[in-house]
């Protein structure tokens, strides 16, 4: 199973999104703007409940209270104190946004996006998300403890612009250390100015992972349903670079994009050799992945051969790459260094077979989205 | 709720058809395939139908070829613009070696030396010949030209004659440099070019202290060495031998480096060439061909062969090092290594003889021991022989721009590109190629030279195909050694790593 990040309860009047820390414990009054206060099933406090961000509730209750208050939610266990909430009163559901005791903690920027990839995991919404910057901006005052790692999905973060810059800047002013990871799809990289902005923020461990599905414009183009990506996208990956932006390289691995693979390699090196690293990514069944299966599936075993020349090829030439969401048992022996467990914990999963397996500690396993179908090569490594 | 709409991948392809063929050059290879090579070093090979298909503007856009040329900058249509911004990109960055002007700074503090090699290219003078010492303010003079290049990072290297006779003029260069160099903050790398005969423990706690480098000469096991390296005061392959390992042992293994000279002697013996070096525990080999200058030229009837003589050796040794690499053995042979860099890496290369623009004055200047400055080593040596052409001016008497942007300056920029030099110009090869107007004057009268029938390019031209060959059709073990020499890294580091995780 992978974790439970959100629950629903009933919808309570006027829409509102409402960040807070989450506790179960009294919090001082002048305090409490920033907390989330969760109130398991059976308990009733004997203190006021005002002056809270919000209040949840198990089961259908109406405690006294002012301000945001939800109940009926069924469990609320997966709210674990110290994490950071996300109440949205219109639908009655409550989301884990920051978890302190995870590696994975993004900022999902905005649902929105200038394209709309045959594989995308995560399908655009043209939403409005006009408070969303101020709404990222809040949960970063709210992380106590400098995490790791964090990261910037949607979406197409770069839609936010200047609000990006806005971001990043406070980022940096909180957590220097942190290293920051964007998934952008590096189109509006093409503009310098705003390139300029983000570089000159100088943010010390800032990486943007940039996609590209092929060395012409064609095939990245069709993949990535937008006429004209491939070329903002290669002068993104320059611009980028005179503006001391750290990028690396995605692959997403499916029928359209494992035919020019090692050509794409080539190309990454002699015209890209400045990036930091290159992720070449078993695909998610998720999103759109379900709609074009037949376009875009191919048994991981079945390109083997391909990724593993392709990867020596990088490797001879010292870019450092890598193989994500590729469980061990799919992969040839000669490549099980160059694989990360690179699935977040929440939709991470092992099956039943993996119980036998020799090297499942060291293995990645699958996504959560994939536990019925799979490679035909899943097996326990005897 | 409908569900998303995708497009087919003929709706992403540009209406216009047409293509047009960037600057490429071509050669036949000896199966019948073509070899593109374009102006930043990439390369495809095309079966005949598809190069005829190609140049006359016929290929199909569907065909495996077609994307391939395009990828690789041959050809360009109207699906893409932003390849030309990226050929511009890796072009400025496969000249980029220009950047900072002149890096290597040759000084020659005595032309005296202590042996008498019959191939000397410098023409040097005897030991007790007293005329032949730099001066100390042409020395002063000459290390202020240095510091005025406006290269952040560059090479003062001490060449002769010997410098170890006239060792005290050496030690005031790097002082004077150093201490000059406080207020300006370049990094220099320190070189003594010496045949170690007259080492003592003094140098080398010397070198040790300054962080001076060794580059000595080694032509082979005694029975070789000996004949090509003769010394007056007993067999010089002892001396020198004995030397490297003290100085290995005092300065590391790394901070001393041996380069050979082909005679016709040592045509016969190209393995026992390389199992010297290997004995000696030298990290590479260079397999460098007899310069045509100095005392080589006069001798050329007993040291001199042509250049197929040379290539045939050339090759042998090469299979060797090869054979040796494969073993598990780490040590390149230089000269292939710098060509293979062209040819497989978008990055440049500092190395003077394979440079276009050539690396006379522009990459590399001498200043010699009587305050005239040259355009290279072969420069000088070409003077020695009463040839003045690439004298750019003297330390005493000419300013920095009088020097590297004179008139003799301005004679060699002339003939300085192989992209403009007959023969070169369409010549597949000539991205990884130089150019020499110093060697073809000295060859053949003449600095544009004629291709035909010059030995440095027959040279060249023979290694660079000799390469694109093993690199073709030579096997798949042979990339992983090609890439060790490349990053300088171990041979057996090329080879897929194993998890830490895996007990072997």
């Amino acid at each position: 199973m992978g974790i439970q990040l959100r629950a629903r309860a009933q919808p309570q009047g006027e829409a509102r999104q409402v960040l807070g820390r989450v506790t179960r414990a009294p919090v001082d009054e002048a305090r409490r703007a920033d907390y989330i206060r969760v109130i398991p099933r059976g308990n009733t406090p004997a203190e006021s409940l005002t002056g809270y961000a919000a209040v949840l509730m198990e089961g259908a209750r109406d405690l006294a209270s002012t301000g945001v208050t939800v109940h009926g939610y069924e469990s609320l266990d997966f709210l674990r104190d110290g994490y950071i909430g996300l109440v949205d009163t219109g639908s009655g559901q409550t989301r884990a946004v920051y978890r302190p005791d995870s590696d994975y903690n993004v900022l999902f920027a905005t649902d929105r996006c200038n394209s709309n990839c045959l594989m995308c995991s995560q399908p655009p919404k043209e939403v409005d998300d006009s408070q969303i910057v101020t709404q990222h901006l809040r949960l970063i005052e709210l992380i106590q403890a400098p995490p790791q790692r964090m990261g910037i999905t949607g979406g197409e973060p770069t839609l936010l612009k200047d609000g990006l810059v806005q971001i990043l800047e406070r980022l940096k002013v909180r957590f220097p250390e942190t290293l920051v990871l964007m998934l952008s799809n590096g189109r509006l990289y093409a503009y310098e100015d705003f390139v300029q902005k983000l570089g000159a923020v100088r943010h010390p461990q800032f990486l943007t992972s940039i996609p590209l599905y092929a060395d012409n414009a064609l095939d990245h183009d069709y993949i990535v349903q937008a006429r004209g990506a491939f070329d903002q996208t290669i002068h993104g990956f320059y611009n980028a670079t005179k503006h001391s932006l750290a990028v690396e390289v995605r692959v997403v691995l499916h029928k359209q994009t494992i035919p020019g693979l090692f050509a794409l390699a080539e190309f990454i090196y002699r015209n890209l050799p400045f990036v930091r690293h290159v992720a070449l990514m078993g695909l998610e069944n998720m999103g759109y992945v379900k709609k074009n299966w037949d376009l875009l599936w191919i048994d991981p075993v079945d390109y083997a051969e391909t990724l593993e020349a392709t990867v020596r090829h990088l490797y001879e030439r010292r870019v450092d790459v890598s193989v994500y969401n590729l469980p061990l048992c799919v992969l040839p022996n000669a490549l099980w260094s160059f694989a990360r467990k690179s699935i977040s914990d929440y939709k991470n999963i092992y099956l039943d077979e993996c119980a036998r397996c020799r090297v499942r500690e060291h293995c990645g396993g699958l996504f959560q989205s994939s536990e019925t179908r799979h490679s035909r090569a899943i097996r326990a490594v005897p | 709720m409908p569900g998303p709409v995708f497009a087919p991948r003929e709706h992403y392809r540009s209406d216009a058809p047409a293509y047009s063929l960037l600057p490429f050059r071509f050669d036949r290879r000896d199966n019948g395939d073509y070899l593109l090579v374009n102006e930043v070093g990439e390369y495809i090979v095309l079966p005949p139908p598809d190069f005829q298909g190609f140049v006359s503007h016929r290929l199909s856009a569907e065909g495996a070829s077609y994307s391939r040329l395009k990828a690789k900058h041959f050809l360009s249509d109207s699906n893409s613009s932003a390849l030309f911004d990226v050929l511009a990109s890796k072009y400025r960055t496969k000249k980029s070696f220009l950047d900072g002007f002149t890096k290597l700074h040759i000084f020659v503090t005595t032309l005296r030396c202590n042996q008498s090699c019959p191939y000397c290219q410098v023409s040097r003078q005897n030991e007790s010949a007293g005329a032949f010492d730099m001066t100390e303010e042409m020395l002063h003079r000459s290390v202020d030209l240095m510091l005025a290049c406006p290269a952040p990072a560059i090479t003062m290297e001490f060449q002769g004659g010997e410098p170890l006779l006239n060792f005290d003029m050496l030690r005031e260069g790097v002082r004077y440099a150093k201490a000059r160099n406080e207020a300006i903050g370049k990094h220099i790398d320190y070189v003594i070019c010496t045949n170690l005969a007259l080492l003592e423990e003094r140098h080398l706690e010397y070198f040790e202290g300054q962080g001076i480098q060794v580059s000595t000469s080694l032509d082979g096991p005694d029975y070789l060495h000996d004949k090509n390296r003769p010394m007056g005061k007993g067999p010089s392959h002892a001396a020198v031998t004995r030397n490297i390992r003290r100085a290995q042992e005092a300065l590391g293994r790394q901070a001393v480096s041996a380069l050979m000279t082909t005679t016709r002697e040592s045509l016969k013996y190209p393995r026992q060439i390389v199992d010297e070096y290997l004995r000696m525990d030298l990290g590479s080999i260079f397999a460098r061909d007899l310069n045509p200058y100095g005392f080589a030229v006069k001798a050329r009837g007993a040291l001199g062969y042509s250049s197929a003589d040379f290539l045939r050796f050339y090759k042998d040794l090469f299979e060797y090092v090869i054979e040796i690499n494969r073993q598990g053995r780490t040590f390149p042979e230089a000269f292939a290594t710098l060509v293979l860099t062209k040819m497989l890496t978008p990055w440049p290369i500092g190395f003077v003889d394979l440079q276009s623009p050539s690396g006379a004055g522009i990459g590399v200047v001498v200043y010699n021991y009587d305050g005239d400055v040259y355009a290279s080593d072969e420069s000088r040596m070409l003077a020695e022989m009463g040839q003045h052409t690439f004298r750019l001016g003297n330390v005493l008497e000419d300013s920095y721009s009088d020097i590297f942007f004179g008139e003799a300056m301005q004679t060699i920029a002339a003939a300085a590109c192989n992209e403009s030099l007959a023969g070169c110009s369409d010549c597949a090869y000539q991205p990884y190629c130089g150019a020499d107007p110093v060697r073809h004057y000295s060859t053949q009268k003449d600095i544009f030279g004629h291709r035909p029938s010059s030995g440095y390019c027959q040279k060249n031209m023979g290694v660079i195909k000799h390469l694109f060959n093993l690199l073709l059709d030579g096997g798949v073990d042979l990339e992983p050694i090609f890439w060790a020499w490349i990053h300088r890294e171990d041979v057996k580091r090329m080879q897929l790593p194993k998890p830490a995780w895996v007990s072997s």
